[in-house]
């Protein structure tokens, strides 16, 4: 292991490109988030509604995410998909799989949360005439989101982490996909992966206190 | 005119409502006395339908609360309803408590919703503190705003429920005299209360409720004063 000598140039030159990757990663994860956000505010207003199909459709949904390894989702996007004649791009099933994974984990959250929600708040909304929509949406809604706000902060840091997954269905635009092939022409391979780490810490390190400082202006009670 | 006709209500196998008549006139001032359980708290509820009833029959402006065809939101709208629990939306500042429902439901412009709230607030001695948020807000001061934010539906009903129930002591003198001034404006009211010097003061006439019997109905003077039925002199005589 000792002839190995690091070549740390080669590497920092192709900064601008793991850069570039950097970028493409923090897309889908933000694109998967709020995908996934959408999707899991639709399960939380399902297995409200009572409805027997939509809960029980909701709950699938959410077993599955939560307990198959996430690069299962990601390779069932791509692969699994294929077999039905449904080709998704590495992108797209990147960014699929990620949105079923966050989806599933933001459900169990929101509902956690809801539970820090007495039911006398959306009572107290549908007294003043609101129908039963508009008081989850007007008066429960916003409170949920701010007792899952941690959580949220940590899957947004999962979903960035789990872009890397894309690599196994061919992602090549991402900061793993960038890594693995300037590796596979340079066998450069501790300084680009050492790099491209950094370069995933220092984004999650972002994200996390970009999200401290949103909860600090958006939740002022 | 809020008419309440051989209503019966059970929660499983426990009936809590057992065929209450009752007639509330516009401009009338109704308390509502008895002890714990006996009911009072499911008849408001049901009087602006948040419960369903099994029998019988509640009129708001001869307008079925329960019948299906009856739009129930914007029956709503027309009666307010102030709890125990001050319930503020505490992601909103109280002038944002307060506009919310005008805004939402009643479509109106956030200059005229604003202009009504900010009538209210002042009303109910709050007017200073529309940019606050409830967590700031004493007891007192947050059930008050609840009651500001029903009345900038501008309610012909309100209902309420042991509003000062959760207040420490000191608190409770400012809201009932908000209740006092709604009243002589001539507001109608149905009030559960456990205040019965304020209810004596206030009430046309005063309702004791036992096991979900409306067991005397009268005014306070003969309530308070001279009770004809056994079960109201006993509960009087041990909340004194
Ligand atoms: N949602 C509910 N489910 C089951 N039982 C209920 C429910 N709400 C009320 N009850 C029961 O119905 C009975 C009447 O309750 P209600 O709250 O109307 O009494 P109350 O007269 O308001 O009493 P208090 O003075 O304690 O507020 C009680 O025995 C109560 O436990
Ligand atoms: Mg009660």
């Amino acid at each position: 292991m000792f002839n190995y000598t690091f070549h740390w140039n080669q590497a920092l030159r192709s900064l601008p490109q793991l850069l570039e990757g950097a970028l493409v990663t923090l897309e889908i994860a933000v694109l998967s988030m709020v995908i996934g956000m959408v999707i899991a505010v639709f399960f939380t207003l399902f297995r409200l509604s009572g409805n027997r199909y939509l809960n029980a459709f909701a709950v699938s949904w959410i077993e599955i995410a939560r307990n198959t390894p996430a690069l299962f989702q990601i390779y069932m996007a791509h692969f699994g998909l294929g077999s039905f004649g449904i080709h998704l791009s590495p992108y797209a099933a990147l960014l699929a799989g990620i949105a079923f994974n966050n989806a599933g984990y933001l459900s169990e959250n929101f509902r956690g949360a809801l539970k820090a929600i007495p039911d006398t708040q959306s009572r107290a909304g549908r007294s003043l005439g609101m129908t039963w929509l508009q008081s989850f949406r007007l008066i429960v809604m916003p409170q949920m989101f701010r007792v899952a706000f941690l959580p949220m902060t940590n899957q947004m840091v999962w979903a960035i982490l789990m872009t890397s997954l894309g690599v196994t269905v061919g992602m090549s635009t991402d900061l793993a996909g960038i890594t693995q092939a300037l590796n596979a022409r340079s066998f450069r391979t501790f300084e680009f992966f050492a790099i491209a780490a950094v370069i995933y810490y220092i984004i999650a390190k972002i994200v996390t206190l970009g999200a401290r400082l949103l909860a600090a202006r958006m939740f002022r009670y | 005119m809020i008419e309440i006709e051989n209503v019966r209500k059970s929660f499983g196998p426990l009936e809590v409502l057992k065929g209450i008549d009752l007639t509330v006139e516009k401009g009338e001032v109704l308390t509502v006395i008895g002890g714990s359980g006996s009911g009072k708290s499911t008849l408001l509820t049901c009087i602006n339908g948040l419960e369903p009833i099994d029998t019988g029959r509640i009129l708001v402006d001869g307008t079925h609360v329960h019948a299906k065809s009856t739009d129930i939101n914007k029956l709503r709208c027309k009666i307010g309803i102030v709890f125990q629990q001050f319930n503020a939306f505490p992601h909103l500042t109280v002038l944002e408590n307060v506009t919310l429902a005008p805004r939402k439901v009643k479509k109106m412009g956030r200059a005229e919703a604003e202009e009504i709230a900010i009538k209210q607030l002042n009303h109910v001695g709050l007017g200073e503190k529309r940019d606050v948020y409830p967590s700031r807000l004493s007891g007192g001061q947050q059930q008050r705003m609840a009651i500001a934010r029903a009345l900038a539906m501008s309610p012909d009903y309100m209902l309420f429920d042991e509003v000062t129930s959760a207040l420490d002591p000191q608190l409770v003198g400012e809201v009932l005299d908000t209740l006092k001034m709604l009243a002589d404006d001539g507001m109608t009211m149905i009030l559960v209360t456990h205040e019965m010097s304020f209810a004596r003061d206030v009430s046309d006439r005063v309702a004791f409720f036992h096991k979900g019997v409306m067991a005397e109905i009268g005014p306070p003077e003969q309530i308070f004063g001279d009770p004809q039925n056994e079960e109201t002199r006993q509960f009087l005589s041990n909340v004194r």
